[in-house]
């Protein structure tokens, strides 16, 4: 069986070479939910907008991504609304600006009923108000008619999960959807999308390693446009291989042992979107680069490095950070 | 400027249109009688405004005379205004090279001089009312395409029409529905400031003759025809000139209002707040 979203060397260019996603490869499988983590500017936004033809004017997307077999890449205007909201939904991280500032909600969400199912008038927006219920919005037919600054931004969030998932399409992408959210909303929009997304697939990009074990089955780990690492929640979490999860991993700080001067923190910067990168994108951040990580590693076995670490190395090396 | 002064200009304006619709009620004579033993009379007495070298009522004249210069105004800004805007939403949606080139047609029309084209229309087409509005429109639409232009890119920008178009809705939809909605405020301050000066372009093509034809009443024709009789005749320019004058004042002042109320930007009032702050400062010591 193929899997539902299945990505290919996926490439955005900003021309004469200046790539920002530089060779994607990823799998999201029906009714998974796999979450994308990096820093910023690694390019995993950029690969979710590119699926759906959203990427800014003057990116070229090369490459190849397959939605149930069909290719997304290349597919003009009208082939891609018709995928859209209706197969593949987007959720944005700012829900304050993902909606008109002056339309009532009831009414934006009745809009997105008018594109996607042939319902009158007049039952959309009596739909409208039964999907904020779904998502769990109290007094929902009277914050139907309120405008999207009236709403809290956990609710604005929930009336975009609304409409993201109205017209039951095969696969959310989330684009940090709880970042802009405070710590206990963010719980709360978590739970919802996690109750919400048991038959649909989900993209979830963040750069929070704590919601990615909370709602992820995968994870796939992105550095400088490409994926470095893949693989279950537990082995990447627990286990991780490459040099950049490890050391991701270390600078979360953890509640339960505060810590004792600074913060671990990667030394350097992610590579500058169109620097060109010869070998290993990491390496000059990496302790453990030598004259092998001048050649790009590919990712095999869940893990594109020359050195990874393995099970006894990450143990002595999670010794070292304590 | 606060609301209450924005209030002047706003009843001189609405005073100019009941002028214009009452006009035959409110005008004492008949703009066109011809009465050659009252010619060059001076203000006061029968003729309040005076008559002129043809024994016309000044008065009536430049009353019948609004209507004129308020239909050609309100024509030229609407007609140029809807296709400007279309234009400039066009351009900027598009985006490209399409985009492009149609901002390059824009600078171009811009820099064709005004009366060479009007000159050029009405040998064409010959004097008349419309001609007027075409032409007045033919040469202002690219004011409004260039800012319909710059207003379709930021809203193109914004969150929203990202993820209008995610949904999956249509090109049309989201244009009407969520770009047009941030185009067209900038497009109305731009229509108000642009009121004023179609008036004076309609007046001015009316001096000249290009405009509308005699013996129909316009300022510019009443004025070109005082011209000759400026230095026995004073009456014969100067109402016409008045009327002209508070009318062009009255559409700025209320187009500067307009961009201010609008425009956060450019807001030269001090919010609330920052008053009450500075109010406060001034109390403390120095």
């Amino acid at each position: 069986m193929t899997e539902l979203l299945d990505i290919e060397d996926l490439r955005v260019d900003f021309g004469t070479g200046r790539e920002a996603v530089r060779g994607v490869d990823l799998r999201v499988g029906r009714g998974e939910t796999v979450a994308v983590v990096g820093e910023s500017g690694c390019g995993k936004s950029l690969t979710a907008l590119a699926l759906l033809g959203l990427a800014p004017d003057g990116a070229r997307v090369s490459g190849s991504a397959r939605l149930d077999g069909a290719e997304l890449v290349g597919l003009g205007e009208r082939e891609l609304r018709g995928i859209r909201g209706d197969r593949v939904s987007i959720i944005f991280q700012d829900p304050m600006s993902s909606l008109n500032p002056t339309t009532r909600v009831g009414t934006q969400i009745a809009e997105m009923l008018a594109i996607h199912t042939p319902m009158r008038r007049s039952a959309r927006f009596r739909a409208a108000v039964e999907l904020m219920e779904s998502v769990g919005i109290t007094d929902a037919p009277e914050r139907a008619r309120q405008m999207p600054h009236e709403l809290s931004g956990g609710m604005r969030q929930r009336v975009m999960i609304s409409m993201a998932l109205a017209a039951r399409p095969d696969l959310l992408i989330a684009d940090e959807p709880t970042t802009a959210l405070d710590v206990t909303v963010q719980a709360q929009v978590l739970a919802l999308l996690r109750e919400r997304t048991r038959d649909t697939a989900v993209l979830f990009i963040t750069h929070d390693m704590g919601v990615v074990a909370e709602i992820a089955d995968r994870v796939a780990v992105m550095y400088a446009g490409r994926v470095v690492e893949t693989g279950t929640v537990r082995e990447v979490l627990e286990k991780p291989q490459h040099p950049y999860t490890a050391a991701l991993l270390r600078s979360v700080p953890d509640p339960d042992r505060p810590v004792s001067g600074e913060l671990p923190s990667i030394p350097g910067q992610v590579p500058a979107v169109g620097e060109v990168v010869e070998g290993c994108p990491f390496s000059p951040r990496c302790p453990r680069a030598d004259d092998a990580c001048t050649t790009a590693p590919v990712l095999e076995a869940g893990v594109a490095c020359w050195h990874p670490h393995t099970d006894a190395q990450t143990e002595a090396g999670a010794e070292d950070a304590r | 400027m606060n609301r209450r002064t924005m209030l002047i200009p706003l009843a001189v304006l609405v005073m100019y249109v009941v002028a214009a619709v009452f006009a035959p009620l409110l005008a004492p004579d008949d703009p066109n009688a011809v009465t050659l033993a009252r010619r060059l009379l001076p203000p006061g007495g029968g003729h309040l405004l005076g008559t002129d070298a043809l024994g016309r009522d000044v008065l009536s004249r430049v009353i019948f005379g609004t209507r004129i210069s308020l239909l050609v105004a309100a024509g030229a800004v609407l007609t140029g205004g809807v296709f400007g805007v279309a234009v400039g939403v066009i351009a900027g949606w598009r985006g490209g090279r399409i985009g492009a080139v149609i901002m390059r047609l824009v600078d171009v029309v811009l820099s064709v001089p005004f009366f060479l084209l009007a000159i050029l229309v009405v040998a064409v087409l010959g004097p008349s009312l419309l001609n007027v509005v075409v032409c007045l429109a033919l040469v202002r639409w690219p004011r409004y395409a260039r800012v319909a232009h710059s207003a379709t890119l930021q809203a193109r920008g914004r969150g929203f029409v990202t993820a209008a178009t995610a949904t999956g809705a249509p090109a049309w939809w989201i244009v009407l529905r969520h770009v047009l909605p941030e185009v067209l405020p900038v497009a109305i301050v731009v229509g108000t400031l642009e009121l004023g000066l179609m008036v004076i372009y309609e007046a001015s093509l009316s001096f000249l003759g290009l405009g509308v034809q005699p013996p129909t009443a316009s300022w510019g024709s009443i004025l070109s025809d005082g011209q000759q009789y400026i230095a026995s005749a004073w009456w014969l320019a100067a109402f016409p000139g008045i009327a002209l004058f508070v009318l062009v004042l009255a559409a700025n002042l209320l187009g500067d209002a307009a961009r201010d109320r609008l425009d956060p930007a450019k807001r030269t009032e001090i919010p609330k707040a920052r008053r009450g702050t500075r109010r406060q400062a001034r109390r403390q010591p120095a």
